[in-house]
Parts: C-alpha cells; sequence; structure tokens
C-alpha cells in the first residue's frame, strides 16, 4: 500500500499535470482557431502554410515533437527550460487538432449566412465576431473536450524532458518503494477520475447551454 | 548552425532499422487486436445487460490510461505480480493490450449503426454468437469502418513513441541514440518527426485506395 507521503506526492504529480494541460489547452484553443482562419483564409500562402503545419503535427507522436521541441530548437538559438517547453510543446501540438475542429464548423456553417452579413454591410471580422464565432463555439465544445481528454492522455511525453507530472511521479515512487503496483494502479485511478471529471463537467455546461439557447 | 546531412546519411541505417521496428510493432499489434476487439464484440453486444455493462466499464477504464502508464504497469509492475516480459515482449503487450480496449469501441459502434433489422434476421435463420459475427457482422464492419481503423492505427504508431522510454529501438529510440552520439538534436529529432509524417500520409493513401476498391466491389465492378 501507499503511504500517505506518496500518495501526497502522486496529488502533487497531477497537479503538474493539471496545470501543463491547462496552460496548453487554453492556448491550443484559440491558437487553433487562428490556424482554422488561415485555412479558410484568402490568402493562398497562408493557405498552405497552416495546412501543412496541421497535417505534419498532427503525424508526429508528442514524444517526438516535445524532444524536437526541447533538445532540437536550441540548435536553431531558441532554448526553454523543461517547463516551458513542455507547455509549449502540448500547445502546439493540441492546436492543430483544435484547428481541425474549428474548420470543420466554420465549413459546416450555411454559405448564406455569410453573404447575408456582406449584404448587410458586416466587415468580414465583424461577420466573424457577431456571426460565424457564437455558433462555432457552441457546436464545436464536445469535439474540443474529447481533444482536451486526448491531450491529458498524452501529456506523460513531457517526463522525457524532466517534468515530473504525474505518470513520472509513480514511476519515482515505485523505483525508491520498490513497490511499483500500488503508485501505477493509484495514478490510474487519478487519471481515469480527471477524465471523468472533465468529461461530467463538459456534459454539464452542454445542457446548460441547450437549455439556455434551446438548440445546440 | 550548418545542418549535419552526413551524420544522417552515415546513420541512415540506424533510422530505417527504427522505423522498421515501429511499423512491424504496430502492424502486428493491429492484427491482434484487431481479433481480440472481435473477440470482445461478443459480451460487448450480449443480450445480458450485465455482461455487457462489466465488459463496457472494462473497455472504458482501458481507454483512461496513458499509454505511458501502462507501459509502467506492464514492465515495471507485472514483475512485481511474478510475471517478468523482456522488453520486446512487454512492448507488444502494452500495444495489443491498450489498442484492443479502442478497437472493441470502434467495432462496438460499427455495430450499432448497422440496421437491428439484419441482426434480428440472422438470428431468425439460426445465426448466434461467434457464427453471427464472423458471418454477418464483421464483414461489414471491416469495410465499413476502414477509415475509422486506419485513424487508429496512426494513433497506436504515434503511441508507441513512448516505448522509446523502455529502451525498445524503435524510431524515435534511434533518433535519441543518433543525436546523443553526435550531439546533432535538430536534425536527428526533425528526420525522425518527417518520417512519421511520411508513414502517416501512407497509411491515409492505403485507406483512401482501399475505400474506393470497396465501394467497386459494393457496385459488382471488380
Amino acid at each position: 500500500m501507499l503511504n500517505v507521503a506518496a500518495l501526497l506526492d502522486l496529488v502533487h504529480g497531477a497537479g503538474i499535470t493539471v496545470t501543463v494541460s491547462v496552460l496548453a489547452i487554453a492556448s491550443g484553443i484559440p491558437l487553433g482557431l487562428l490556424l482554422a482562419a488561415g485555412r479558410t483564409g484568402r490568402i493562398r500562402a497562408v493557405r498552405g502554410f497552416c495546412a501543412a503545419y496541421s497535417s505534419f503535427v498532427r503525424a508526429v507522436p508528442v514524444v517526438t515533437f516535445v524532444m524536437l521541441i526541447y533538445f532540437g530548437l536550441p540548435a536553431l538559438g531558441i532554448a526553454f527550460d523543461p517547463f516551458p517547453a513542455a507547455v509549449v510543446a502540448l500547445a502546439l501540438n493540441t492546436a492543430a487538432f483544435n484547428g481541425e475542429i474549428w474548420r470543420a464548423a466554420i465549413v459546416g456553417l450555411q454559405h448564406g449566412q455569410l453573404e447575408a452579413a456582406r449584404a448587410f454591410g458586416m466587415t468580414p471580422n465583424v461577420a466573424f465576431w457577431r456571426i460565424v464565432f457564437p455558433q462555432i463555439w457552441r457546436s464545436s465544445l464536445p469535439s474540443l473536450v474529447n481533444e482536451m481528454t486526448l491531450l491529458i492522455k498524452v501529456s506523460p511525453a513531457i517526463a522525457v524532458i524532466g517534468v515530473v507530472d504525474l505518470t513520472r511521479k509513480a514511476r519515482q515512487i515505485s523505483a525508491v518503494t520498490y513497490e511499483p503496483l500500488p503508485a501505477f494502479i493509484s495514478a490510474a485511478l487519478i487519471y481515469g477520475l480527471m477524465l471523468v471529471l472533465l468529461v461530467a463537467g463538459a456534459r454539464w455546461l452542454e445542457k446548460r447551454l441547450t437549455r439556455r439557447f434551446g438548440f445546440t | 548552425m550548418t545542418f549535419r546531412v552526413d551524420v544522417i546519411v552515415k546513420e541512415a541505417p540506424q533510422f530505417a532499422a527504427g522505423l522498421g521496428n515501429t511499423i512491424w510493432l504496430c502492424g502486428v499489434s493491429m492484427a491482434l487486436s484487431l481479433m481480440l476487439g472481435a473477440l470482445f464484440l461478443v459480451p460487448l453486444t450480449s443480450q445480458k445487460p450485465n455482461v455487457r455493462r462489466v465488459a463496457q466499464a472494462a473497455v472504458d477504464a482501458g481507454r483512461c490510461i496513458p499509454f505511458l502508464l501502462l507501459t509502467y504497469l506492464v514492465y515495471f509492475g507485472l514483475p512485481s505480480a511474478g510475471v517478468v516480459l523482456d522488453k520486446w515482449t512487454a512492448a507488444l503487450a502494452t500495444l495489443v493490450l491498450y489498442n484492443t480496449a479502442y478497437m472493441a469501441e470502434i467495432l462496438r459502434a460499427g455495430w450499432a449503426s448497422l440496421p437491428a433489422g439484419q441482426t434480428q434476421a440472422a438470428r431468425a435463420f439460426g445465426y448466434s454468437g461467434f457464427l453471427l459475427l464472423r458471418r454477418i457482422i464483421l464483414p461489414q464492419l471491416v469495410i465499413a469502418l476502414g477509415p475509422v481503423i486506419g485513424n487508429q492505427l496512426i494513433q497506436l504508431i504515434k503511441d508507441s513513441a513512448f516505448l522509446s522510454v523502455i529502451t525498445l529501438p524503435e524510431l524515435t529510440f534511434a533518433a535519441n541514440e543518433v543525436q546523443s552520439y553526435y550531439f546533432v538534436p535538430f536534425e536527428s529529432f526533425l528526420v525522425a518527426t518527417l518520417l512519421y509524417w511520411a508513414l502517416c500520409a501512407g497509411i491515409e493513401w492505403l485507406v483512401r485506395r482501399t475505400e474506393r476498391w470497396a465501394s467497386r466491389m459494393r457496385r459488382g465492378h471488380a
């Protein structure tokens, strides 16, 4: 069995996992929106860049991507400490997936709406914030939450650059106590709890939104 | 900064070996977990609600565990329960165990989308259990789910990079070896990420071809 000190240690690791994930999600969602805007925009070079970025980042394992950012980028003169490198890597990764979600929502909008907005004299900017965004953030919410759960599940990748998250903490405890199973199983339960809470919170929010707006 | 192409060319065999290991490990795991996932369909679609609930809970729990944590559990945790695996067996076992939960869920969702009358008709003709699965349900699912299974294979390949942590010589491990020996971190990891990109693009291309082939089959041309 785990003693209290080890359990507190695990909770501390869980705190790191949550902090890094929240920071990555909070910056990855707007970044993804920017990517989607670039991909559906009018400038061809920007469209190409955003498409290539999205395709590349979504195909690369997060572990390898974290290593590229932390070990590789200093060769180009961009150096990070482990913690900011972890946040940057996870944010850049989740942004690519969020970008796809935003793009699908934008493409799914009825085209007539934008034409109507233009006919009313709205600039593209106003049309985006008044017509497009209020609709797509609600329809994208379930997919965005799904991507958040995926991000939490790949977040142990940051352990390879020495950030002591929940998984690495469990490994350390198991190496000290010579009893790996309690530490790993407790960590698995904590991950399960985080995901269940996240999904339950999202369901609650969706229900409130449906009640308030009458539709999703 | 100079881009050390010479190191990459010289160490090309090591990258190729890593890529090869990544491909065969993920390919074999995918085939095995497709079979295990199909077996899991029996309890998941059982007519007894309790059997169904327990099976679904097991699948959901499996999908909650991060891949690296599962790797640790299998490689460092199981020995204390008396099961000692070498790193290759541990890697394969982790990949299969992890992926089976996802494959079972994918197959179940696909099964749920089949018209219910079809299964009822098959049952009326005396098909049940495994025979029903093998003759009626699975052939349709594998064709209908081709793209989803392709995406899951890409997911599996990306998760397999975690195996470098238990020093399994797959692609990310190879890149790490090269970078630490020659100190060329940027070149080495860039090459590895580009190889992953190419691999995933190849899988997507294969899926699209299979889809086209399947739709021709359905129209009865090929």
